[in-house]
Order: structure tokens, then C-alpha cells, then sequence
């Protein structure tokens, strides 16, 4: 369908038909002492200038920096073929699949990213997406409230804090109690976590690798809250689990992250994507769309919408969740970057960003006044401690075109002097040593 | 048909005592009404519930509905043949599709029910 504007003439044809003269007669039926008196518009820009104002205001944005930010939402290659099969316009503009009879492409391709969930967490169950990381950690948390019966979740302190305010706002006014136990050395600590445990807790939530990029094995910890009939959520970051052992393998319950690693761009922001993925027991507390396979009257195989008497508009309030929507254009791109990858490919990322994060710290080890935080085993993300406030380092460093990292006394206070760094496997050798000396002319001064 | 041999809820749940327990399912209008039955949350064994108390749920393709006690009691048994074949409630809502199974309960607790003819000319009304 192409879009041509109506003609002066064509309008008036309309009008005609409809017994008026004026286009202001049709909004005839709104009293006039509600009706705005004026718009406060400038005037109208040429295409030329339209396009010399968002020119402008782009210049303004620092898009070419060298990036080492992590915090959960990391700068991956995304392979061209990404974008060119997503931005398909049966996938690009195809909507919600209620009607499976003219959706099967798309419940085929939500389908398979399912599965894909499903291997890369080791769960058995996965759903059609959500927002983000932050509102599929609230969502576990909804679902082991309900399917317990009890009203506390015991947040470990390496979860990420944005996560932590979401979890607040979004459970602001409901009876929820949280009880949130700091880490220690930047791990877990079992013997702080285990004593808060208690007969009304739901779950306890765990992130890995955590905010401060360390990582874990949990499974200790699951054994005991399971013993208390409590349940686990873990936060999980998708390309580590090449690597990591799964929530499935240690018995986690649900497992939630942000798939934002998967072939999306980091946008400033969004769209990103959450996943969930969890037992078999807990499916029926699962929120949001489910896409499940089944064979039509005449046998062929077909995909549907399943199990759509957990969403709200069916269950209304007894649902666990007002969630009945997914990011399936996100989906579809963290679907095509892992098919695309493979098995190996997603190894080979994450072998990658490992070790150059490892080199990395070989490097900053040596800068005077750098104290690499190296307690806790990490992935690629990691935290270093300098003389300076880290956010007029990060300030310093932007100048000289890398962003070095989050400065952590944006979420935490006593750690001005923290900074937490990331390495994907885009950062070059090259880049890393730039970074390296850059900070420490940047110290020196 | 609506049977004779037991009592009725306004939340069309029905009742019959049996071998001193008390089996609870929905009537065929509720099936009816509820369309294809696709799951049931049955409750655990050794709940107690208050008469009117809520049970369960039961869900089809269109409807997740609350299962009501029709009298206070103490879960006894649970239909677990639905777990697997929830059509039997749509099937035979009277027989094979029972519910749950109560014990303790109060039989004179049944004779302030809907007898059958009461429970019918309810839902004549409202159609």
C-alpha cells in the first residue's frame, strides 16, 4: 500500500458527501469552550530543514566512543544478516498472532526462540518474551509469591540496582516484603543469605554474573532454600550461559535476564528483552504470551497461542501478571543472532570476552594507583578501584573518546572510587591498551 | 436432566453424600457454559474448607473460574483422573467428572441447598 496524500479536490468531494463546505464543520458536535484556542507550533520546516535540525541535534550525542560499559546491557556485534532478515516486512510489520491461521510464520519463529531459552537457560519452559531483564525479575518474583502462598523475597545485594528499583516501584503498593543482604567480597554471602531465610519467604533472588561482574555457583544455595520450600530466581546474562553452568543445571527455578546481548542494540535505552524460563510445576503461573506446537484437524503441524488462561484478559484478577503482550521484533533478532551463531559461535563470543576482559585486567594491574578487584572470579565484566572519583574520571576519559566504564557511586554512595568495566568481544587489543594508557595518563594528572 | 439424588449451589456446584463423605463436581449447565475444559487446580488432601469457601479453579479455553464449597469439610480425596482428562467433567459432570471428595462434613448442611427442581427453574430464569 503506498501512501498518497488526499487532494484539495478529493476533499472537497468529501465534504460534498457528507452535505459540508469546511473541514472545521466536522468537529461541528465539540462544545467551542473546550475546543484549543490556538496550537503553540512554529512554523512549518522544508524537508532540507527537518533534516539540518536532526542533524544538529545528532552531533550534539557521543556516538563514536570507545564503549566499556556493561551494567547489564553490553555492546556485542550484531551481524549484519540480523537486521536484513528482521527488517522482512512479513516479520517487520506482522502483529500480534492471535489468529493463528494467518500467523504461522510468526508463532513459528516465537516458537523456536522459545526453544532457544529453554537450551541456553536449561529450564523447560520458556515464554514469548517480555520488556526487559528488570520487569521478568519482577514477574518471577510475582510467580513464586503465588505459587507459595507467601509474601517475602530475599534480594541478594549483587543484583543490579536499577533491577532493585523496579522491583520497588512496581511493588510499591502491593504487600510484599523485600529483605535485600549485601555481598561480601562481591559474592554471595550464604551465611547472611541462609539465616534471613524464614517460613514466609517466596524465593530468593540471585544474579550471575552479578552487577559486579563476579560469578558464581548458586547451587549450594538453591539446596537450602528448596529444604525451607522457598523458591530461586536467577538473573541471568545470556551470553555468559555458553560458559557459566545453567539455572537448570543447579535447580534454579526460574531464571529471568535481559536478552539485550543477542543482536539489539543498545539504543540509548531500549527496545530491549526479557526472558523467562522455568520448571514444568510453574508454567501455569507463567505471565505473558506462550506459543506451544500442535497438529491442526487435518494432521499438518501447526503453532498457536497455548495455555491462554494464565493471561489476564482471560484470568482478570487471578492472573499473576497484567502482562498479555511480548517484544516479538526483539525476539525474533535474539532468534536470528543464535542461529546465526550456533552452539559454537555463542562459545566462541563468550571464550572471547573473557579472555580479553582478562587481559584487560592484566593491563590496568600494572597503572599505579589501579586496584583491580580480584577476590571473586569474574566473567567480562569487572571492578576497579582508583584514587579519583570515578565519575570525574569517566568525564576525563570521554574527552579522549573511550567511555571506561560505570562509575558505581551512582548507585552506591561509599563507592565514588569504584568503577565497573566490561569487555565485549568487539574490544580490540588495540583498544584495550588505549584504554589502559589513557587511564593512566589520566591518574597521573 | 438435572439429578434428583443430590443438592445444588447457586455457583452451580453440586453435592451428594456417599458412603458418609460428601463428592462435590459442576453441574452440566457450568460445563456447558464453560466450554471445553482444559485444566483443573485441584486442592491438596487434608485442606479444610468453610462451606462456600473457594477450592479450586477450573479453566477452559475462554474462562478461568473459582470452585465454592458447597458445604465445610475436609478434603478427602481429589479426582486425579482430571489431571490428565479434564473433558471428563465435560463429559459426564455428574459421574466421572466429580471433583473432590469431603469428609467431616454436616449432612443436615446439605438440606439448605438447591434441591433439583430448585437449581433448574434458577437457571431457566436466567436464560
Amino acid at each position: 500500500m503506498s501512501y498518497v496524500a488526499n487532494t484539495d479536490a478529493q476533499r472537497a468531494d468529501m465534504l460534498k458527501a457528507c452535505g459540508l463546505t469546511h473541514l472545521d464543520e466536522l468537529f461541528a458536535a465539540i462544545p467551542a469552550d473546550i475546543r484549543p484556542r490556538s496550537f503553540n507550533l512554529p512554523g512549518a520546516k522544508s524537508e532540507l530543514e527537518v533534516l539540518d535540525t536532526l542533524d544538529a541535534l545528532s552531533q550534539r550525542n557521543y556516538a563514536h566512543l570507545v564503549n566499556f560499559i556493561g551494567g547489564g546491557f553490553y555492546d556485542h556485534f550484531i551481524p549484519a544478516a540480523v537486521d536484513a532478515i528482521t527488517s522482512r516486512s512479513e516479520f517487520y510489520t506482522a502483529y500480534t498472532p492471535y489468529q493463528p491461521e494467518v500467523s504461522q510464520g510468526t508463532l513459528q519463529a516465537i516458537y523456536e526462540y522459545q526453544t532457544q531459552i529453554c537450551r541456553l537457560t536449561g529450564l523447560e519452559v520458556s515464554n514469548a518474551s517480555l520488556y526487559d531483564g528488570g520487569t521478568a525479575l519482577y514477574e518471577a518474583c510475582q510467580m513464586a509469591i503465588h505459587a507459595t502462598g507467601r509474601n517475602r523475597i530475599i534480594v541478594d545485594g549483587g543484583i543490579n540496582p536499577v533491577y532493585r528499583k523496579m522491583l520497588d516501584c512496581y511493588t510499591a503498593n502491593l504487600a510484599i516484603r523485600f529483605a535485600e543482604i549485601p555481598v561480601t567480597h562481591g559474592q554471595s554471602d550464604r551465611a547472611r543469605l541462609l539465616a534471613a531465610l524464614d517460613d514466609e519467604t517466596a524465593a530468593v533472588v540471585l544474579q550471575n554474573p552479578n552487577f559486579f561482574g563476579v560469578i558464581d555457583d548458586h547451587h549450594d544455595l538453591v539446596e537450602a532454600c528448596h529444604a525451607r520450600g522457598t523458591l530461586v530466581i536467577q538473573s541471568v546474562y545470556p551470553i555468559a550461559l555458553a560458559v557459566l553452568k545453567t539455572p537448570g543445571e543447579i535447580g534454579v527455578d526460574i531464571a529471568t535476564g535481559e536478552g539485550q546481548s543477542l543482536g539489539i542494540p543498545l539504543s540509548f535505552g531500549g527496545p530491549y528483552l526479557g526472558f523467562l524460563a522455568t520448571t514444568r510445576d510453574l508454567v501455569r503461573k507463567m505471565p505473558g504470551r506462550l506459543v506451544g506446537r500442535t497438529t491442526d484437524r487435518n494432521g499438518r503441524e501447526a503453532f498457536v497461542l497455548t495455555l491462554q488462561a494464565r493471561e489476564q484478559h482471560i484470568r482478570r484478577n487471578k492472573a499473576t501478571s497484567n502482562i498479555c503482550t511480548n517484544e516479538a521484533l526483539c525476539a525474533l533478532r535474539a532468534h536470528v543472532y543464535l542461529s546465526l551463531l550456533g552452539k559454537q559461535g555463542l562459545r566462541d563470543v563468550a571464550d572471547l570476552c573473557y579472555a580479553k576482559a582478562q587481559y584487560a585486567k592484566a593491563r590496568f594491574k600494572q597503572i599505579p594507583g589501579v586496584e583491580v578487584m580480584e577476590t571473586s572470579p569474574t566473567f567480562n565484566e569487572f571492578t576497579i578501584q582508583v584514587p579519583v572519583s570515578t565519575g570525574d574520571l569517566v568525564g576525563r576519559l570521554v574527552e579522549r573518546n573511550i567511555a571506561p566504564g560505570l562509575p558505581l557511586g551512582r548507585f552506591y554512595p561509599e563507592m565514588d572510587h569504584y568503577m565497573l568495566v566490561a569487555v565485549t568481544e568487539k574490544r580490540s587489543k588495540y583498544e584495550i591498551g588505549l584504554f589502559a594508557e589513557e587511564l593512566e595518563a589520566a591518574l597521573r594528572r | 436432566m438435572t439429578p434428583n439424588d443430590r443438592r445444588y449451589t447457586k455457583t452451580h456446584e453440586w453435592v451428594k453424600l456417599e458412603d458418609g463423605k460428601a463428592v462435590v463436581g459442576i453441574t452440566d449447565h457450568a460445563q456447558e457454559a464453560l466450554g471445553d475444559i482444559t485444566f483443573v487446580d485441584l486442592p491438596k488432601l487434608g485442606r479444610t474448607l468453610a462451606a462456600g469457601g473457594e477450592f479450586g479453579v477450573i479453566e477452559s479455553v475462554k474462562a478461568a473460574s473459582d470452585l465454592y464449597a458447597p458445604v465445610g469439610g475436609v478434603v478427602s480425596a481429589v479426582n486425579q483422573a482430571l489431571n490428565d482428562t479434564p473433558e471428563l467433567i465435560n463429559r459426564d459432570p455428574y459421574g466421572d467428572g466429580w471433583i473432590i471428595t469431603l469428609s467431616g462434613v454436616d449432612a443436615a448442611a446439605l438440606t439448605t441447598l438447591l434441591d433439583a427442581a430448585d437449581y433448574e427453574s434458577k437457571i431457566t430464569v436466567r436464560n
